[in-house]
């Protein structure tokens, strides 16, 4: 067997050849733009950004003994970087350029990560499968027929196929959670307020959350531990300190998991009920214990989250008026000039999304949708807590399908929310969600649960995530590297 | 409930977002599958609840000044480098009050 090349490693392990000084930071950050992880970007398309001399330079600058040392990390599109362009995968920034960096980004930084680039997404985050990208969509890894989810769809697939062993995505409604899922990585969701969001884009102000992609939990860990601080120019930021997630291997026994199996009784993919069950075994072979329950439907959460979200997105996306920033339309008239800058610069599902919110708010309207949508939400915090005074965390599906084919639900808005339906829960409640990888199901694409908590319970996610990666190996890479990373089964 | 194609022009209007005519039909069709589908709300039989914020209950404050990392340190046109028409350190926009001229 050929020895393990640095794109096939996890963080800790690339940072700790660093600090070791037995692998070069350039090395490390650049293992992913060579062969075989190069010849998967042309497929795939997970990158929006890069260039090589921006690499060097961040190689140059970033501190050699420290706990994320030469680990190139691709981001999401909507983190602010003054080294690569910021687009949102939106036209209508143009060739903006950020002044400053988001603070998650100055402490990848500052704990020596390299930001190698800049990763596709939907537009403004606005999506579940990518397609809704400007630049055009990111194909997932294991079926290139196939969407790799979204909105955080670069990193996740970026991460998959081995081009980074870290990257960071936002999440308003799933969109690390399920694009990690349907590319067979691991993907947190932190507790509302325990990540800086200054610098990230704002989309849903009260939903966003800054998330970590990772084949690895002991590289979630670490990224966690890094990013995880207060932050005085976010204001919404939680108070009191974030977990301390150090004793992430620490294992499960006496763990409650809940398992609302009546969420998957129809409606959910065979191969994602088969790992569920899967992930039940061996939580409980790691000496956890099940806690059966029912559990609110997440149609609801779709149906609060759709009027809340636009609602927020349409006051958020109003600062794209042609005037400070990014395109303008030609107009001799100021309304004229925000009305077509803002037609011309917006696609599709960002316009439907801004008037439906819009809609949410205006006058006549706002008791019937948006109060209604916040009072539903206060019931959907509710039954979280109800279901946490029984269980330390609940076990269920990250989504409903594995990943499906592009084109199958661009026409069909409904639809392509309705594939949030697991995940939506989590961001209107605050609360931290985790990912987990299964395996692969028949036919090739991977298969996931999903993991929920508490308000920081961070570290119990990631104590569980660990006992399914301990028992099943959850580190496997797409199609075509099976010589270089073997699933094991169990 | 459907709304109509009026009704989406209107919304459109208000959120300073030009929709070609050819676009309202289809737009006023999505928004009222959307629309309908939250009307399931209704069956969570929601009373009075109250509303959820989770800012925290004091807005945290910050030093009233120059800080090393805001836009406006000293860093002379940094605000406007972006701008699509600046001048002198300020955003040009079309005329906004009418001719003045009796």
């Amino acid at each position: 067997m050929s020895p393990v090349e640095p794109w096939q490693r996890s963080a800790r392990s690339l940072a700790a050849e660093v600090r070791a000084g037995r692998l070069t930071a350039q090395a490390s950050a650049e293992s992913g733009f060579e062969a075989p992880a190069a010849r998967w970007e042309r497929d795939v398309h997970a990158i929006l950004s890069t260039d090589r001399s921006a690499r060097a330079r961040a190689v140059a600058e970033a501190p050699m003994q420290a706990v994320l040392s030469g680990v190139p990390v691709l981001l999401k599109d909507n983190l602010c970087t003054v080294d690569h362009p910021t687009t949102c995968g939106s036209r209508i920034l143009g060739e903006w350029r950020s002044p400053y960096d988001a603070t998650v980004v100055a402490r990848l930084r500052q704990a020596g990560a390299v930001v190698v680039g800049k990763g596709n997404m939907d537009e403004f985050a606005m999506g579940s499968s990518t397609e809704f990208s400007a630049f055009g969509p990111t194909r997932n890894p294991y079926d290139l027929a196939r969407v790799p989810g979204g909105s955080s769809g670069g990193p996740a697939a970026a991460v998959a196929y081995g081009l980074v062993p870290l990257a960071l995505g936002s999440d308003t409604g799933g969109s690390v959670r399920q694009p990690a899922a349907f590319c067979g990585v691991l993907g947190l969701k932190p507790t509302y307020g325990r990540l800086s969001r200054y610098g990230l884009v704002a989309f849903g102000s009260s939903l966003d959350q800054v998330g970590i992609f990772a084949r690895h939990v002991g590289d979630v860990a670490d990224a966690y531990r890094v990013l995880a601080h207060r932050d005085p120019f976010d204001a919404s930021m939680r108070e009191g300190q974030a977990p301390d997630v150090s004793t992430w291997d620490a294992g499960v026994r006496d763990l409650r998991f809940g398992w609302p199996a009546n969420l998957w009784r129809e409606g959910v993919d065979e191969a994602i009920v088969a790992a569920l069950e899967r992930a039940a075994g061996w939580l409980e072979h790691a000496g956890a214990k099940r806690v059966p329950f029912e559990f609110l439907p997440g149609t609801f959460a779709v149906a609060t989250y759709y009027l809340l979200a636009t609602a927020e997105a349409s006051s958020n996306l109003a600062r794209f008026d042609g005037v400070r920033y990014g395109l303008r339309a030609r107009s001799d008239e100021l309304t004229t000039l925000y009305t077509h800058t803002r037609g011309e610069g917006f696609g599709p599902e960002v316009r439907r999304r801004i008037l439906l919110g819009t809609y949410a708010l205006s006058a006549g309207y706002h008791d019937e949708y948006y109060l209604k949508a916040q009072r539903a939400r206060t019931r959907i915090v509710r039954e979280y807590a109800a279901a946490f005074a029984r269980c330390d965390v609940m076990l269920l599906p990250a989504t409903p399908t594995l990943a499906f084919k592009l084109g199958e639900k661009t026409e069909n808005p409904l639809a392509m929310y309705l594939s949030d339906v697991f995940t939506i829960g989590a961001n209107l409640a605050g609360i931290p969600g985790l990912s987990v990888p299964m395996g692969l199901a028949a036919g090739g694409l991977p298969a996931a649960v999903q993991l929920l908590g508490p308000a920081d319970s961070e570290l119990r996610l990631l104590q569980a995530a660990r006992a399914l990666e301990a028992e099943g190996r959850s580190d496997r890479v797409p199609r075509g590297y099976e010589r270089e990373f073997a699933w094991p089964g169990k | 409930m459907a709304l109509s194609r009026a009704e989406a022009a209107r919304i459109a209007e208000l959120a300073r977002l030009h929709v070609p005519e050819s676009e309202l039909d289809r737009l006023a069709l999505e928004l009222s599958t959307v629309l309908d589908f939250a009307a399931t709300l209704n069956d969570l039989e929601l009373g009075d609840e109250p509303l959820t914020a989770f800012a925290p209950a004091e807005a945290p404050l910050r030093i009233d000044g120059p800080d090393g990392r805001t836009l406006n340190d000293g860093e002379d046109g940094v605000a406007t480098a972006n701008a699509p028409e600046a001048e002198a350190g300020f955003f040009l926009v079309p005329p906004v009050v009418e001719d003045l001229e009796p």
